[in-house]
């Protein structure tokens, strides 16, 4: 072999470990976020254009994930901003303390019961529910009446047409599961155990249970009903194969059978960009960015003036009264009982 | 070069030019170690120790952290070693027919067996549901209820099933590659000298295998012995892997020093695996003629009922489920949804259409044409990367001294580290140098490196070295002698080789360790973000995406196999 060749690729893969080059301008500016965000192009190009500033996107797993590298690279973060922190695990970033204060003067647009955080460090973005969808084809066809709570899914007439995500690996799987502790309290288990009896079926992400277990996604799996959002219905319609007047899909939006997911954007602290980092946190606030969310990443904008797509107003359901339960007792409790919810399932 | 110092009458003059000989030889076994060494060193052992030096401390050696380290170690070796043994009892009758006979659509189906090992596992599961589900057409000859596709035994039959369709693959290509490198001139005169074809396969076949057996096993059980995605999606809720529940451990039940420690049992078996493979395979050389092929067409009745009967069974256990795929890219599947009335099956080409459209101006829109090219890029990328590393460290491996005694099990390591943990290495020890484009092929190798060179290695170790003396006897310069006797017989081992860290690439393989960017978004990422949202056309497009992919993935193989045949010349 020659000597050269190595000599080149020794130089390459040390060129690689060299620090980025930073343009003198514009600024640029790196959020930190998980897999599944989205944002429209001309958003982002619009920033761009009114600060000077370059918006660079890192996207590495899922929000655990991207929470648990934004805590380990405390000290020298790999960006200015996180986002994506939503209420199951806001507290260990807040623990962690890897927020810098910003009390953004859009949060007056924010209806105060999503502000979470009193110390301003995480900012409420969106929101979205987690709720059982069903397949409405199948209820018809079967004549089956649609459960109208926890205590009807353990019935016999719905014996193995509930597929969930496992909580210990899922995020609606943990809502899912957060929702039927705020129902049960301490008897959660005595009804996982029933729901076990009744036939449930465990799958481990929303993708697989959704798309390979759900009847009424384009998978065609076995089980009529899933635990998704209370969006998918909207979802549905908006990526329909051909155009239809009515989403196959309903959400069940009784009280207490969904939960609310609220995520939230902090600037990482030690950040040499800070005003710019604000002026993104003020912008993602801002009608224009939290008007395009929805059609992205399907969630509720934060924003009350924000205007919902069509697709949202006839489609997607809000339930009136979701799960209730504080942050601080998720953040307290959630491994113990993930651990328990294991153990019992097995 | 031994030989040569026997000629040598004086003694001292002896003495004096094995020193040297030792001294040569030492210097240039640092500088081929020394491009295959310094990458492990900074991109494997540095950001690996540094997380588990951060993360390990004494509190994780528990009494209930030990039963939880025993049960799943336990589980993982007996579904390993069952999922392996499977997979041989499938591969190695495969590895025979693609060696040792000729018949229609050969490299298809070949190119076919390797197509599984670089989908997506969510793809997988789905196109094993469009076949296997309760709605699939598999259910009309075995209906199956829902509450007996939801017991565990059920789930452990289902992650044995996709163990051995992922990993049938490499046992095909490194026996089936050493298998078509034997002399069948020796087999010949066994026969001639009376022995049945039993005898000639216990006594003749068997032992010149070995080291690509040892090698086959070796890959197989550690792909099985650290399975995840399969696990994770197959499994229900019962069932975890040393590798799976250190996932748990870092990312959903945050438990950092108990991941530690798991990682660093299932590092240390590895070790142990690597340790006992070199022991037993002891440097087996294995006479080679490179230049005859072995394959012909069946002849006899019994020959015939194999090659057709193996045919089928493998294109129905790879073909069938992964036709389900482009079927499903072309087939309108909302007519029996909703609430509509009229039913309408039928061909489209809307999925395909869609992928070029960014509806609603996304930031993340994928083009397609791109996606391919990032794909094919870092795959390149990666086998290129594999084989300049791959080649030095394997052609040492292959002519041992202590120092390769010592390195030899180390190089499998890569594949027993657990991709979160090195994930979180990575990111601790590159920081935001992480989001240059460099890094995914850079990880993509780390993965591919230990395939390459354990692939490379029992070829190298074949080529007697009176071989290339004859060649430099005869006034052969040493490249000429690498290019007369070396690649010849290297060609196969090299193409396989490549093949493996093409598709290692290709599926993403280590994609966890890293953050992306998106602006350069590879195909299975294209899949990742449709299958994230529901919908006809998210499904429809990740279906069409899948197919791409696999054409793409088939098509290079068929390229990379058509390669061997015109290089290697007297076919």
């Amino acid at each position: 072999m020659k000597p050269s060749f190595y000599l080149l690729l020794i130089t390459l893969l040390l060129a690689s470990c060299a620090p980025m080059p930073t343009p003198a301008e514009p600024q640029t500016i790196t959020i930190l976020t998980h897999d599944s965000f989205a944002i429209g192009e001309d958003v982002i190009k619009a920033f761009e254009a009114d600060n000077n500033a370059k918006v660079v996107f890192l996207q590495s797993g899922d929000a655990g994930a991207v929470l648990n590298q934004a805590i380990l690279t405390k000290d020298a973060p790999l960006a200015d901003i996180l986002f994506g922190v939503d209420n199951t695990f806001l507290s260990r970033a807040l623990d962690a303390d890897i927020f810098e204060a910003y009390q953004s003067p859009a949060l007056t647009d924010v209806s105060a019961e999503y502000i979470l955080d009193d110390t301003y460090r995480a900012l409420p973005v969106d929101y979205g529910d987690v709720c059982i969808n069903y397949d409405k084809n199948y209820f018809a066809e079967n004549n089956l009446t649609i459960p109208q709570s926890f205590e009807d899914l353990v019935k016999p007439e719905y014996k193995d047409l509930l597929v969930v995500e496992n909580p210990a690996i899922s995020s609606p799987g943990l809502a899912f599961l957060l929702a039927t502790h705020a129902h049960f309290g301490d008897g959660y288990l005595a009804y996982w155990q029933s729901l076990k009896e009744n036939g449930v079926v465990v799958a481990d992400g929303w993708e697989s249970a959704y798309y390979t277990n759900f009847s009424a996604s384009s998978g065609q799996g076995p089980q009529p009903m899933v635990v998704s959002y209370a969006s998918s219905p909207a979802a549905e319609v908006f990526f329909a194969s051909e155009p239809l007047t009515e989403a196959p899909t309903a959400s069940i939006t009784a009280s207490d059978m969904c939960f609310r997911q609220i995520e939230f954007v902090g600037i990482l602290k030690n950040t040499p960009h800070q005003a710019l980092a604000q002026n993104f946190v003020d912008f993602m606030l801002s009608q224009k960015f939290q008007e395009d969310m929805p059609l992205n990443m399907f969630v509720y904008p934060i924003n009350k003036n924000a205007n919902l797509p069509d697709v949202f107003l006839k489609y997607a359901q809000v339930p009136e009264k979701p799960a209730a339960l504080s942050y601080a007792e998720i953040a307290t409790n959630r491994d113990a009982w993930l651990e328990a919810w294991t153990e019992a399932m097995k | 070069m031994r030989i040569n110092f026997l000629n040598h009458r004086d003694p001292e003059t002896l003495r004096k030019s094995i020193l040297r000989a030792f001294a040569s030889l030492w210097s240039s076994r640092l500088l081929i170690w020394s491009a295959p060494f310094l990458f492990l060193l900074l991109f494997f052992f540095r950001p690996l120790s540094k997380i588990l030096m951060l993360a390990f401390n004494t509190t994780a050696l528990t009494r209930a952290n030990f039963q939880l380290i025993l049960s799943t170690l336990s589980f993982t070796f007996y579904q390993a070693s069952l999922s392996a043994i499977l997979t041989f009892i499938l591969g190695i009758p495969s590895a025979i027919l693609f060696a040792r006979f000729n018949f229609f659509g050969k490299p298809l189906l070949r190119a076919l067996t390797a197509v599984p090992f670089m989908l997506p596992t969510v793809v997988v599961a789905s196109s094993f549901n469009a076949l296997l589900g309760t709605r699939g057409w598999f259910s009309f000859l075995f209906p199956l209820s829902a509450s007996q596709t939801s017991t565990p035994i059920f789930h452990f039959l289902l992650i044995l099933l996709a163990h051995v369709f992922y990993n049938t693959t490499i046992v095909i290509r490194i026996v089936g590659n050493a298998l078509s490198r034997l002399d069948p001139k020796l087999e010949g005169a066994a026969r001639s000298l009376g022995a049945d074809s039993l005898r000639v396969w216990r006594h003749i076949t068997l032992p010149l295998l070995r080291p690509s057996l040892f090698a086959a096993a070796l890959l197989v059980f550690m792909f099985d012995f650290t399975s995840f995605g399969v696990i994770l999606l197959l499994g229900g809720s019962n069932f975890s892997t040393l590798e799976v529940e250190i996932y748990l451990r870092v990312l959903k039940l945050p438990n950092l020093p108990l991941a530690a420690l798991l990682s660093i049992i299932q590092l240390l078996f590895t070790l142990i695996f690597s340790i006992l493979y070199t022991r037993i395979i002891n440097q087996v050389a294995t006479q080679t003629a490179p230049r005859f092929s072995t394959s012909r067409p069946p002849k006899p009745i019994r020959e015939k009922i194999f090659v057709a009967s193996f045919i089928i069974l493998l294109s129905s256990f790879f073909f069938l489920p992964l036709v389900s795929l482009p079927l499903r890219s072309v087939t309108r599947l909302e007519a029996d949804r909703g609430q509509r009335g009229e039913v309408q099956y039928g061909l489209t080409t809307d999925y395909y259409q869609e992928l070029f459209i960014n509806r609603r101006g996304s930031l993340f829109y994928v083009p397609p044409m791109q996606a391919a090219f990032n794909s094919l890029a870092y795959a390149g990328l990666t086998v290129l990367f594999s084989l300049g590393l791959g080649y030095p460290a394997a052609y040492a491996l292959a002519k041992p001294t202590r120092l390769e005694k010592f390195l030899d099990p180390i190089i499998m390591l890569p594949l027993g580290a657990s991709a979160v943990m090195l994930g979180l290495g990575f990111i601790l020890s590159f920081g935001r140098a992480l989001a240059l484009p460099w890094f995914v092929p850079i990880a993509h190798t780390l993965v591919a490196l230990p395939f390459v060179i354990r692939t490379l290695q029992p070829a190298l170790a074949s080529i007697p070295e009176r071989l290339r003396q004859a060649a430099a006897t005869l006034g052969a310069s040493p490249f000429r002698v690498w290019q007369t006797v070396d690649f010849p017989i290297l060609s196969r081992a090299t193409l396989s080789a490549a093949t493996f860290a093409f598709t290692v690439s290709l599926g993403e393989f280590g994609a966890t360790l890293l953050l992306t960017r998106p602006e350069y978004p590879t195909i299975p990422i294209a899949i990742q973000r449709f299958l994230s949202q529901p919908g006809g056309l998210n499904y429809g497009q990740a279906m069409a995406m899948a197919t791409l992919l696999m054409l793409l993935t088939t098509l290079a193989i068929l390229v990379i196999e058509k390669l061997r045949l015109s290089d290697s010349g007297e076919f």
